[in-house]
């Protein structure tokens, strides 16, 4: 096999990132799967899909991918298993172009690439045994060795005792198990996950998502995952981008990006998690201070947990709690509190300048008389 | 007498019908594979192929069986030797059900979701095993629907077929019920062929829906 030109290793351009992933950047070499300058532009559709991603997914992690619906996730996913073809830059796994396999090259590929749907995707005219072990038949595995390995991994997904029934007659939750445990079969190193939990109930996307943050713990395996559900992201990745109009706008550590995200979009879109303001306060916000003796309402993000005697000596005034709560995202501790100071409206700066000495990220609210 | 004349004849209808869409079914489904996975977006793109499959089939489908036959005697003495009896009927009746169910068979085909096909893709599967593994068998409910419609259908033209010295049922009915005005040998005819049909169709019904597993 001549696979000379298609393993050639390609020199690295280099990747403009935001600043505040410089210092995360991960080594070139530590990327499992890499995009470089990727585009996509569909026939007939003059606003391309993707443009310009330059992404590294490192062995091992698990990566989110959160977007508006129609930024994009989806066509960025299927990149790395081709099932898109990107029309410019390239997509990289293990350091290796992608784009000039042929039909070996690429089923040799997609065995290596598990992946997982939105609906799941079973064949409705097989059992759950000939669903999960359809990928070893196809790629010829011998039968006691495809026996073994389908029964290891319907016990790994809890549904030994269904193996003769047909998908028809499962639970969302339990179809999903099918597709995790058939996504599995070739060993792959990376697990796609399009929307997998977004068509089951919260309960249900909680054990899901216990499942693959096992499987990724225990085999090891790179996930990649997209959703609109934020909560997914926040519970189980350790890394995410953001995607708009199929561009990048932000990307970082997930406990970093939850607790001070930068891009409008983001801040849209995680809105649902961070806790609306009461309604009384909401009403009562002004933009200016009235008169000396406004509160200043601030929004505080704390990295760990937050010190509030510390809080209280620094800002001085007459500091109220309005709101507060600490997070755990991973494994980092993420404080939010929303205080007002009284009596410093006349400093306001002052005020921000303490404030920023105890919090990580500090955002004015307004004013309230 | 008269019932050995009538078992003739149903056996002839049968042979005729028997042959004719099993032979159809062996080329019909090729022929609906073709159809779907050579569209825009099918797995075997081919644009220019897939029109000229769809202009053929269109071609036979819009032939009235009794011209068909007719214009087919050259071909079918080139095929069976003979123009003349049951065999000679099989090839005009073969070759108007064949662009009949592969029309049929095509709908079920593309109704099987396009995230099976994306699936097995990402799982690693070549293309003629998505055609094996999963187009085919996910649309074999409809296919076995299509078939029994096929196969009803051929019931009707074989009677056609029969009027031109072809034998079987319809040859009977034609020239004692019809030309003879012999009603108690059309009757009969009539209840045999309407037990047959509720057979196959109740057969195709049955054997549909044990295999639909949805």
């Amino acid at each position: 096999m001549s696979s000379a030109s298609a393993l050639r290793v390609p020199t690295a351009p280099a990747v403009p990132a935001p600043a505040r992933e410089q210092a995360l950047r991960p080594e070139v070499n530590q990327a499992h799967v890499r995009f470089i300058g990727l585009g996509k532009t569909y026939p007939g559709q003059a606003q391309p899909a993707l443009q310009g991603i330059d992404l590294n997914i490192r062995r091992g992690e698990i990566f989110g991918i959160i977007g508006r619906s129609g930024a994009g996730k989806s066509s960025l996913l299927r990149t790395i298993n081709r099932l898109e073809q990107p029309s410019q830059g390239r997509v990289l796994i293990d350091q290796v172009d992608i784009a000039p396999f042929d039909e070996d090259r690429l089923v040799a590929l997609r065995r290596r690439i598990g992946m997982i749907f939105q609906h799941f995707n079973l064949m409705s005219a097989k059992t759950v045994w000939d669903n999960v072990e359809l990928p070893l038949k196809v790629a010829g595995v011998a039968k006691a060795e495809r026996q073994q390995k389908v029964r290891a991994l319907l016990d790994l997904v809890g549904l030994a005792d269904k193996h003769q029934v047909y998908p028809a007659q499962l639970s969302g939750g339990q179809k999903q198990r099918v597709g995790i445990a058939r996504a599995l079969v070739h060993d792959p190193e990376i697990l796609l996950c399009d929307e997998a939990t977004s068509a089951l109930d919260p309960e249900t996307t909680a054990s899901i998502l216990e499942l693959l943050r096992d499987i990724n713990q225990r085999l090891g395996l790179t996930v990649v995952l997209i959703t609109h559900e934020m909560a997914v992201i926040r519970d189980i990745c350790q890394r995410v981008v953001v995607l708009e109009r199929g561009q990048v706008v932000e990307q970082g550590k997930v406990w970093q990006v939850f607790g001070s995200p930068q891009h409008a979009v983001t801040r849209t879109l995680l809105a649902p998690l961070q806790g609306k303001l009461p309604a009384a306060l909401q009403g009562s916000l002004l933009p200016t201070a009235s008169n000396r003796d406004a509160a200043l309402v601030l929004k505080l993000v704390v990295f760990g947990e937050p010190q509030l005697s510390g809080l209280f000596a620094d800002l001085g005034g007459q500091v109220s709690l309005l709101q507060g709560g600490v997070e755990t995202i991973g494994e980092h501790a993420l404080g939010r509190l929303i205080v007002s100071v009284r009596g410093s409206a006349h400093d306001t700066h002052g005020v921000l300048e303490r404030a920023r000495r105890w919090a990580d990220d500090v955002e004015v609210l307004g004013y309230v008389d | 007498m008269w019932t050995e004349r009538l078992l003739q004849g149903l056996w002839d209808t049968l042979l005729m019908v028997g042959v004719s869409s099993l032979v159809a079914l062996l080329l019909g489904i090729p022929m609906a594979v073709l159809l779907v996975t050579s569209d825009k977006g099918g797995i075997y793109q081919a644009p220019l192929l897939n029109r000229v499959v769809g202009a053929f089939v269109n071609l036979f489908r819009s032939i009235p069986f009794l011209i068909l036959m007719v214009a087919l005697i050259p071909f079918t003495r080139l095929v069976v030797g003979t123009t003349y009896g049951v065999w000679a009927a099989v090839v005009p009746l073969t070759i108007a059900a064949t662009p009949f169910f592969a029309r049929i068979a095509e709908v079920s085909l593309r109704e099987v979701d396009h995230g099976l096909i994306e699936a097995a893709q990402a799982m690693g599967c070549r293309r003629w095993h998505i055609v094996w593994h999963v187009l085919l068998p996910e649309a074999l409910p409809g296919i076995v629907g299509g078939f029994t419609i096929t196969v009803v259908a051929l019931i009707n033209s074989s009677a056609m077929a029969g009027a031109i010295g072809a034998g079987g049922l319809g040859d009977i009915a034609y020239r004692y019920g019809y030309q003879r005005f012999d009603s108690q040998v059309m009757l009969t005819v009539i209840a045999m062929l309407v037990v047959l049909v509720a057979v196959i169709q109740l057969g195709g019904d049955r054997l549909a829906r044990g295999l639909n597993k949805r």
